[in-house]
């Protein structure tokens, strides 16, 4: 057990194991149709809704990517991305979820696409939308199985250095210290691809649902535990708040203010998590509650739930600018809470914690996969065919053959060029972001005609393609597309905007606009909606 | 509680605004006070502000959740 590696993969190997057998036990109880393997018959309770629907939006950014965040913007970021998610996701929980939960239940959606299609009485709707949401949720994907590979690597650095494809050179032909002899990103990768496709595939909603609440718990048990480990060492005093203070007052002073940070990029980061809106992992999740009553936990435990997991891992991000310079950070802010646990606690818990971030990952991917799944089975395939052509069982089967088509894709996209995939996270959750004044409407203004939001996402989406190329123009050195915004000049003062406030003002005005001079559904369809 | 339950919606609008405006909180943007000695101020005060989210929804949970229990029996549920 004292190999370097060889703890950490045997607990990441027992953890994927138990996901396995949690996967295969669920589908024990699977009754064969397509309400079951999709959402579960609508049998979800309040405890496995909030678990569920939490370990569904929070990504291994909420462990990894927040503490390396932290890092290079300072205690910022919580504001930023934390508790703007508190009030925002709750907010679209209450707003839309609950509202949309009531309609699917009365006219049988399972997908946000045949939800549009029917309330705005347009086929072409969900042809445009199909494309868009399944093309947003990729990079989504992408960034959860290429991270899965990259922790998996670095928490098992030194296991096999003698194997040639598990050894990492860098330019200089010498062996690189965190990553070498760990194993590869192709195999991690493979492996949770793997790992996912089988509990989704045998236990459908179910199965990810019990698998989304195992996991939610583990990261956010491991999450607080790896703080007060890591406090307790790199403090080196004798009790937890004297440890907190020392290294609070280690921090520099610019990483404990915002006095680098723009109050309007701030202010307008608060349009992202709307993303949430329009999440179809999310719709899909929505669908599985067993009464509206289900929604009611998550919508007031979700911002605590938050709160949890990102003011340990924001705490640990400043520390590490406080750390004096012969610790030898890694360059990569993303590779500090891993860096921490290996240099500052021992194997096990670095086990545990590579349990905890996959945990983080996994509990993303399975509801995405099958999500895509679905949609290709309700919203293409039954679509085109007719509804009674099929019966449940070659349902569930296409469904099944979907996922397994998505997860092979999105494998081998992941071999492809991770730099570009990790930019476009954000981009991704800004084009899901354009696309809330469509829901929004759908739900609330009988003004919506058909042709109005087809408009709207047409200018959602491109506004985001001419943004995006605009971002891809700035140079590397600068960051690249993450750090594209857009400058509003006022009064000789330029003020930065982040570019999801152009893509939704276009869509909303876009939708608005047309909607007024073209013909809205009919008053019968409308009844339906607004009665 | 008649009263409360048809001015929730309202008065959840006007909590939830609230919230959005003290969570750009320029007044603490270089401030570096450490609460409890450990904590920055602005973390502190954004972690305060996720609790206040938290008692503005179970509030909403209570006077404005905009499904009845009739509507909750008609669709199918528990």
């Amino acid at each position: 057990m004292d190999h370097p590696g060889l703890p950490q993969l045997i607990i990441i190997l027992i953890y994927l194991g138990l996901l396995l057998a949690l996967g295969l036990f669920s589908s024990r109880l699977f009754k064969g149709t397509k309400e079951d393997y999709q959402v579960a018959s609508h049998s979800i309770g309040p405890f496995l809704l909030l678990m569920s629907i939490f370990g569904t939006t929070m990504t291994a950014f909420a462990l990894v990517g927040s503490s390396g965040e932290a890092f290079r913007e300072g205690v910022g970021v919580y504001g930023m991305l934390a508790s703007s998610s508190g009030i925002v996701h709750s907010l679209c929980f209450f707003l839309i979820g609950v509202k949309v939960w009531k309609l699917a239940r009365r006219h049988k959606y399972t997908t946000q696409i045949e939800f549009f299609r029917d309330r705005l009485d347009s086929d072409f709707v969900g042809y445009l939308m199909f494309p868009i949401l399944v093309g947003l949720v990729i990079p989504y994907l992408l960034i959860g199985v290429i991270s899965g590979g990259a922790v998996i690597q670095s928490l098992t650095g030194g296991l096999a250095p003698d194997l040639p494809m598990f050894q990492v050179f860098d330019a200089e032909g010498n062996a690189n210290p965190a990553l070498h002899g760990g194993v590869p990103p192709w195999l991690g990768s493979m492996v949770i691809c793997v790992v996912v496709l089988v509990y989704v595939f045998f236990g459908g909603m179910r199965g990810t649902t019990w698998a989304n609440t195992f996991q939610t718990l583990v990261f956010m048990i491991l999450g607080v535990v790896t703080f007060f480990v890591i406090a307790n060492k790199l403090g080196g005093q004798e009790s937890l708040l004297d440890n907190l203070k020392t290294l609070a007052n280690s921090v520099p002073e610019d990483k404990v203010t915002r006095s680098a940070m723009s109050k309007t990029k701030f202010f307008t980061y608060l349009f992202i998590p709307l993303s949430v809106g329009m999440f179809p992992h999310l719709f899909q999740h929505w669908m599985t509650a067993k009464s509206s009553h289900a929604f009611k936990l998550p919508v007031v435990c979700h911002p605590f739930f938050i709160m949890i997991v990102w003011v340990p891992c924001v705490l640990v991000g400043i520390w590490a600018t406080g750390l004096p310079a012969d610790m030898h950070l890694p360059a990569n802010p993303n590779t500090i809470l891993p860096f921490l646990v290996k240099t500052q606690t021992g194997p096990i818990l670095g086990g545990f914690l590579a349990a905890g971030i996959l945990a983080a990952i996994m509990s993303s991917l399975d509801s995405q996969f099958l999500c895509i799944g679905t949609i290709f089975n309700n919203d293409v395939v039954t679509h085109l065919a007719g509804k009674d052509r099929f019966s449940d069982r070659q349902q569930v089967m296409f469904t099944r053959l979907f996922i397994i088509g998505i997860v092979a894709i999105t494998y081998f996209l992941s071999l492809g060029n991770v730099r570009s995939v990790f930019a476009l996270g954000v981009w991704c959750f800004s084009g899901f972001s354009a696309l809330f004044p469509i829901v929004v409407a759908a739900l609330y203004w009988r003004g919506l005609s058909a042709a109005g939001a087809i408009s709207g996402v047409f200018a959602a989406i491109t506004s985001w393609c001419i943004l995006f190329y605009q971002g891809t123009k700035v140079p590397m050195e600068q960051g690249g597309l993450s750090k594209f915004v857009l400058e509003l000049p006022i009064g000789g003062e330029s003020y930065e905007l982040m570019p999801v406030v152009a893509m939704m003002l276009s869509s909303t005005v876009t939708m608005i606009l047309v909607s007024l001079v073209t013909p809205r559904p009919s008053e019968e369809k409308l009844a339906k909606f607004f009665g | 509680m008649k009263a409360s339950k048809s001015r929730g919606p309202l008065i959840i609008a006007v909590l939830v605004l609230l919230l959005l405006i003290l969570h750009q909180d320029n007044w603490f943007w270089t401030d570096a006070t450490l609460v409890f000695g450990f904590i920055p101020i602005a973390l502190f005060w954004h972690a305060c502000i996720s609790l206040a989210a938290v008692a503005t929804w179970f509030l909403a949970t209570r006077i404005a959740w905009p499904l009845s229990d009739d509507v909750e029996d008609h669709e199918g549920g528990a």
